[in-house]
This record gives C-alpha cells, structure tokens and sequence, in this order.
C-alpha cells in the first residue's frame, strides 16, 4: 500500500463559510498554523445563499437600538430555549464584527450620513441587519476569502510561500476525527475529491463549520454539501449534540418546477398582497388562524383586502400568520386534497395587483420566478409549499470558547447547537457565524497554546477509517442486492420530508425511526461504480452515513419532545410546555459499542436541564412575558419577583 | 410533459475522452443540470460535475453547453426543442479533471496575486464612512459569483496557455477595477494592472460581459475605465515630460 498524504497543523477547520473562515482568520492571527478543509471549491460554501442581510445592533438608523434589544429578541424568537450566554455574547459582539469586514473591504449598503445601512427584519425590534442589496452572504462570504488571502499574501512575503501558516485544501473531504486514548482530538482522516486519495491530518484542535443538514430532506433551501458532517464527526468522536429536534421550515418555498424545488419565495410577496389560494380557488387561511391569535386576524376576505390600505381600521390577513401556522395550514391543505397540480399551494398576485406594479415591488421575485421556472408571476400564481432552511440544532459548544465536550473539539456556525433556541430569527445566522466563528478560532488557538504534548491518535483508527471509505466498493454481502447510493438518498430524503417534517406525529415518527432502521441495515450493501477519481456516487455513499445518523437524532429527539415550540410542532402535542422550556434534549452515541453498527453508529436521546438564565439577563424582560413560558417556580430570580 | 432527450456529454480525464452519447428523460421545467443529476442517478452513476446552490448564486456548475460557456442550473431545458442534440462539454480554458470538472488553480494563483485591500491606517473599524453613490460602482463588480466563465470565453487565455502567466483574466481585472474604485483604498493600482496583470492584452471584444451570468457590465465599467486610467497616467504628455524631467540624474 503506498503511504498516505499526511499534513501537520495546529488547527484544522472543517468547512469554509462564514464560520469556518472567520475561525481560521483568528486562529492564524494568533499565529498558529491552521489549514481549511472543504468539500466544494473555495468560495463555494453556502453562506453565499444568504440573502437579507447581518444583524448587529450597531444602532445606524435606529438609535435606540442596543445589545440588550437584540437579546430580548433573540430569547423570544428562540420560545426562551436559547442558551441565554451565547445569546448574550452574539448580540454584545455582532456590531465589532460587522465593523471588522468593513476593514477587510466590504461593501456594505449605506446610510444617508455614510455609514452601515441597516433593514427591518421579522422578530427585531429596530431596523438592525447589515446588508448588500439581497445578496448578503455573497458579500460576508466572498469578503472573509479575501482575508483568507490578505493573511496569504504577508506571509508570502515574510516566507515566500503563501501557504506557510495558512492553506485551504479545496474539494478534500473529511470522513472521521482521529482521537488518542484519553479521547483528545489528535487529528482527520479525508479524501481527496478529485483524486479519491486519502489524506491524515494531525492537529490537536478541530474546529467544525460544517453547517447543516437539509440535504436529508426532500424539499430543502440548502446546497448537496448540507449532510451533517459536522454534526456526525462530533457524534462519532464522542461529543454530543443538543436541540436537534428544532428544524425550520419556511411555508414558502417553490415547488415547480423541480429544478427550483425548495428555493425561497419571500414573505414580502405576502406583506404586499399575494394570497394564498387552495386547488378550489380559495384563501384558505381563514379557516386556519388558532384561537390565541382569535381576534388579531381579518376574519373576511373584505377586511383582510382593506388592511393593505388602512391598517388603523382593519385587522390583518391571516396569509401572514406566523411562519409555523401557515406552513401548518400548507401542510394540512395538501394532505387533504386541495393541494397545487405539484403538491403545494397556490401563492397568488397575479390577480391582485397590475402587472407593473408587481415587477415595481418585487423585483427579485419576479426575476427568481421568470429565470428559474418560466413562470410570470404578473400572469399567473406561483405554487408554494414548506420547504427545509436551517437547523437549529448542532453540537453542544462551550459559549464562550465554542469547545465541545470533546477535548480539542470546537464548533461554530449552523452545526453548532444553542444559540437559536427553538427557532432562528432571519439575520442572526450570518451574524452567528462570525461572532461564534471568532470565537471558536479563538479558543481553539488558547487550546492548543495550553497543551503539553501533542495527542497521538490510537494505532488503527487510520486503518479503519480507510477501510470505512472503501466499503462502497466492495461486493455487497452474500445473496444481498447492491444498493444503489442515489436510491438511497431519495429514500432517505421521503422518509424525513413525509415523516418528520413540518408537522409530526408519534405514530408516523415512530415509522421514521423504522424505516431509518431499514435504510441503515441496506446502507451496509451499498455499491458504487467507477472508480476512486471524482466519483461523485462514491461521495454520495460515504455522506449518507453521516446523513442516515443525523435523522435518527433528529426522529429520535422530535419523538421525545412532547410539546410544540417553533421548529418543532407535534400534531399530538400542539401546545407550548413550560415544563419542557428548561430541557434539552441531548443526543450521543457509543463510539465503542462492541456490539454497535460501525457505519452508522446508534444515538440515544436524553433530556438534560437548561443552566438558569443570570438574574441580570432574566431582569430585562417583564415578569408578565416570561410568565408565558417559565414555571412559577423559575421566575423567584426576577427582581419583580415571581411567586414561588 | 416529458419526452426522451438526446445529450452528449464529454466524459474523460485528463488524459483523453469522448463525447458518450445518452437517451434521457427531460421533463418539464428542468434545467440542463436536473437532466445531468438524472444521468448520475440511473445511467452514470460516477459522472463527475461540480454543483452546489442550483440557484446561480454560487457559479460552480460552470461548462459549455453547445460550444457556449454557461452555467448548468441557469439553462433551462425549454431554450431547446426536444429533437435538439444537447452537447455538454468542460470548460475549454482549464485542464480537465475528469468529465466536466476542470482544474481550475489558475484563478485562485491570479487572486493571490492582486494586493489586498488597504484602508487608511489610521482608519478604526466602525469609522468608515463612504457614500451609497460611491460604493455603488465597486458593489457592481462584487457580484461577482467567480464562476469563471469570463475567465473560459477569454481570448487571450483560451486557446493560449501561454498566456495564463502574464495575464490575470476579465475576472481579476475587474478585481484591481473594484479595489481602485472603492473609496477608501489608498493603493495606487493603475501600474500594476497593466505591468503585473496584463490589462494591455484585452481588446475589449466583451466576450466576458457576454457570458457573465450575473450581468455585470465588465468591459464597459470595469476594464475600460481602467485602460482610460493606464492612458491617463502613461501617455498623458504632461505626465510624461514631468516624469522624464524627474527622472533626469541630477
């Protein structure tokens, strides 16, 4: 067997979005040598999709705005599951690391006065998201890559190699975490997509920025990179995982024509007058607006038209219900047969507004709709239906160092867990990738600046790990048909999409879980064609294991919340629990079960108590709010002081 | 409304390849890349094509669809009537990989090579004050997704690898274009566009403003108005004569 590609580093940063390349960026300016690891080309990453815009209460347009403003918003969005601490911290810190790509050459839009514009967002208070135009994330993402190379080029010139402390190893994939004895990280093993070669880190700090998961859904907003590597490495290194029941949906996706399935359609078309419309022809979200919003809705289409126009007179449409009832109603409305030729619904415009003032108000919309999917929105209605867009679970981090309970493990970004409670508002993710991805660089630099010795990883886990990776080219087992990784995937993606989407309930979670369990056992005889280089079935098959452990945690956990709280609603459960607002819900595995699946090793689920919130943070909410979601008992550290 | 398509599609390595010649299911509303992912998923399992966003946001699915640079998730199957050959070929301007993977290094070399923004030193974070108006040029050019198709339908580089050396490509041009007219970058970057990244060998044929999925206007905003700053600095004649003055020994 030829030696193995080995590279030595400081720290290893698994993914390069935002979070990953503002990890690197700090832990190379603490001079450690640290290498990227992506699985696309380096720019690629999917925090490009961004589109609305940066939170940071920089207080540009609105004065009034402050950190403490952004956390009371943050909490509430979160149903107050939310690890308080690092709701703290993002908000305190988002503004300085705005201000930071600034001076790292972005362009953001600005104010009259010359600074930082910022927008008006659903769940913040005051006007408050950084943005460029609707491509945000292109300009976060595309501006950390030039500081990648900035870093690049001093070193260049003080070595005369760029990649002396700071390289990116495109289009590499990592498929395992290497451990010593006392279960530190002590490196990765990888591939090469190009070449299908297999390549070893060793690094006694592991930074995941990995992202997401929605690529084990059917209808989903996220790119084929989102498999849940991260939160599977962790998993399997022995880390654990919290929330991962909490998955947002957006009621409004495309869902024709199938090239475009999943990509977004913006509330605006609702705030602005597009109704949506059933199979029948009609606005059936009067039929859907549950008895706490009773009375805060338009109860005729006659007052809802009118609300447009004179909001002071009229109540407003129930079209723009909160995301998780409209999607609800969605749901509902398919299933029983009023659905769109193509299993949505109908979001129209056509019919309510003139032709050019919906090319006036909804520019972009009217471009996504008449580039992708040939359809004039001006002439007809769009098909709509909920679609998968973030994940507010991941890994359990440290708040303030982003560490896992893995030594030497770090996380930040959309894999890490915690700071979104049960539900993420629009425009905290991208500032949650650079205050967490900061903070995860910096910790991991302190880590290994701490460290005595380098940890070694145990003899024959590199072995193993290259076995794991070649299975798929071996011959399936006796007498069993090969499977075919793509038919896989597509089942995988119907059981998610159809069992435990955007409405759950125990008995078809339970099917889940079954079926999951099925998919597993034939995961074992999948069988790739072709051969090592760029074969993209092969990658396919590697990343459904880590896919197939993802869904199990999040079945697994959605099966054991028995109450409904943002991103999580249970048909059987459908009303908020405050017994449950002060537990997580935590997912492990056994990395050493004799008896375990080494493919696709078990998770188990546990709930676990939330750390009160400091009396200081509770003080900034009014009693009678919390009360809507604290036990009694809690809400005795609150300064008005709750009975006890 | 489906039908059978013919596609040919360029299958091979760095070595050597074909055009292999498929019968698929196109239906209807699919882009070129949906009819690509169903090849993988029932005749070519191992068919090698870079994707990720599927929305043109990200400028990875980069090829050549009957001879002309595009990106697969942005061609639509309807431009083609069903009888119609569809061809799908790598970009021609970088080495191939395998299939319609292409290495593309050579754009990652020239981005290193442009020096980095460079604010004011005594500028802090927070203190940047700059114009809509004036941001708004740059911000054009920021649109860019690097999907490098202006870098593929390139003249100068296309069939010309000796070329790639001295020449950055309409992308990186665009990039000096960008950092030179951001408000607050203090570096002088006229000189180097011509010596270093060879803006001289454009002849403004606009082939890349032709290709640029995201519409931006790279010839007419970006490398034109740059050639008129070369021009202004160079051959100005009172420029000249006081530099050659200064440059006399004394």
């Amino acid at each position: 067997m030829t030696e193995t590609e080995r590279h030595e580093y400081d720290v290893l940063v698994v993914g390069a979005g935002g979070a990953g390349l503002r990890a690197a960026i700090e832990a190379r300016e603490r001079g450690l040598r640290t290498a990227i690891i992506c699985k696309s080309l380096f720019g690629k990453a999917h925090t490009v999709m961004a589109e609305g815009g940066c939170a940071a209460a920089m207080g540009n347009v609105a004065e009034k705005d402050s950190w403490q403003v952004h956390f009371r918003d943050t909490m509430r969005g979160g149903k107050f599951l939310n690890s308080w601490r690092m709701a703290e911290l993002h908000a305190k810190e988002a503004p300085d690391r705005v201000w930071e790509l600034e001076a790292w050459g972005a362009l953001f839009d600005r104010t009259p006065d010359g600074r930082i514009s910022q927008r008006n967002f659903g769940g913040h208070t005051y006007p408050r998201l950084a943005h460029v135009g609707d491509r945000t994330g292109l300009e976060l993402l595309r501006t950390l890559q030039q500081r990648v190379v900035a870093l690049q080029q001093a070193d260049y010139f003080q070595t005369g190699d760029y990649e002396a402390r700071l390289r990116v190893f495109a289009e590499c994939t990592v498929t395992e975490l290497l451990t010593d004895d006392d279960g530190a990280i002590a490196g990765a093993f990888g591939y090469w997509r190009e070449s299908g070669r297999f390549v070893v880190f060793s690094a006694p700090a592991v930074v995941l920025a990995t992202g997401g998961i929605g690529k084990s859904f059917k209808v989903t907003s996220n790119s084929w990179e989102y498999t849940g590597d991260g939160h599977a490495l962790a998993l399997r290194a022995g880390a654990s995982l919290v929330d991962m029941e909490f998955v947002q949906f957006h009621p409004t996706g495309m869902v024709w024509p199938p090239s475009v399935k999943g990509i977004l359609v913006t509330e605006g078309v609702r705030g602005d007058g597009g109704v949506l419309r059933n199979s029948d022809g009609d606005r059936f979200m009067f039929g859907y607006v549950p008895d706490v919003f009773k009375g805060q809705y338009a109860q005729t289409e006659d007052e809802a038209d009118r609300w447009y126009d004179d909001q002071d007179n009229n109540r407003r449409t129930p079209d723009l219900l909160p995301r998780d009832e409209v999607a609800r109603a969605i749901n509902t409305e398919v299933k029983e047969g009023r659905g769109s030729p193509h299993g949505g619904v109908f979001l129209d415009i056509a019919s309510r507004m003139p032709a050019e003032e919906i090319r006036r108000r909804l520019p972009s919309m009217y471009h996504q709709f008449k580039e992708l999917a040939d359809v004039d929105i001006t002439a007809e209605p769009m098909e709509v239906g909920p679609t998968c867009h973030y994940v507010m679970g991941g890994i359990d981090v440290d708040p303030d160092t982003g560490q896992s309970g893995v030594p030497g493990l770090f996380a930040a970004g959309e894999c890490a867990g915690g700071m979104h409670g049960s539900n993420r508002l629009g425009g905290n993710s991208l500032s949650d990738l650079l205050v967490f991805g900061r903070r995860a660089g910096l910790g991991a630099a302190d880590y290994v600046a701490g460290l005595g010795r380098r940890p070694a990883w145990r003899s024959g886990d590199v072995d193993a790990a290259a076995r794991m990776a070649l299975a798929p080219f071996d011959a399936p087992s006796a007498g069993a048909p090969g499977e075919n990784p793509y038919t896989l995937h597509a089942e995988l993606q119907g059981v998610m999409n159809d069992l435990v989407g955007i409405i759950r309930t125990e008995a078809e979670m339970s099917v889940a879980l079954e079926r999951l369990g099925e998919l597993r056992g034939r995961l074992r005889d999948v069988v790739v064609e072709g051969h090592r280089q760029y074969n993209p079935g092969w990658h396919l098959a590697l990343d459904l294991r880590n896919m197939l452990m993802v869904s199990e945690a999040v079945a697994s956990s959605a099966l054991m919340r028995t109450e409904s709280r943002g991103g999580h609603t249970r048909d059987d459960h459908p009303m908020l629990d405050p017994e449950w607002r002060h537990r997580v819900l935590v997912t492990r595995c056994d990395r050493d079960d004799p008896g375990g699946d080494p493919v696709v090793p078990r998770v188990t689920v546990e709930p676990e108590e939330r750390v009160p919130m400091r009396e200081d943070l509770l003080a900034l909410f009014d009693l009678v709010e919390l009360e809507k979601y604290y036990t009694a008992a809690e809400l005795t550290a609150h300064p008005e002081g709750g009975a006890a | 409304m489906s039908y059978t398509g013919r596609f040919r599609v360029w299958r091979g390595h760095a070595g050597g390849g074909a055009l292999a010649d498929f019968e698929v299911e196109v239906n209807e509303g699919e882009v070129v890349l949906d009819v690509i992912h169903r090849l993988q998923a029932t005749q070519a399992p191992d068919l090698a094509v870079r994707w990720n966003c599927k929305a043109g946001k990200c400028g990875s699915c980069s090829a050549e669809i009957n001879g002309q640079p595009r990106l697969l998730c942005m061609t639509r199957m309807s431009v083609f009537t069903p009888d119609e050959v569809v061809t799908v070929t790598p970009m021609r301007t970088f080495p191939v990989i395998r299939d319609l993977v292409t290495d593309v290094s050579y754009n990652y070399a020239k981005a290193r090579e442009i020096p980095s923004f460079t604010p004011p030193i005594d500028l802090a974070p927070g203190e940047f004050r700059m114009s809509q108006a004036d941001v708004q040029r740059s911000q054009e050019f920021r649109k860019c997704i690097e999907c490098f198709l202006c870098q593929d339908t390139c003249h100068v580089v296309r069939d010309h690898e000796e070329n790639k050396a001295v020449f950055a490509g309409p992308r990186f041009l665009m990039r000096v274009a960008e950092l030179e007219m951001h408000p607050l970058d203090v570096s002088d970057r006229v000189a180097g566009v011509q010596d270093q990244h060879g803006l001289g060998r454009c002849n403004i044929t606009k082939c890349c403003t032709e290709v640029c999925p995201e519409g931006i206007k790279i010839t007419d905003n970006a490398l034109i108005p740059m050639k008129e700053r070369v021009a202004d600095q160079r051959y100005d004649p009172l420029v000249w004569l006081g530099r050659t003055i200064s440059r006399r020994p004394r």
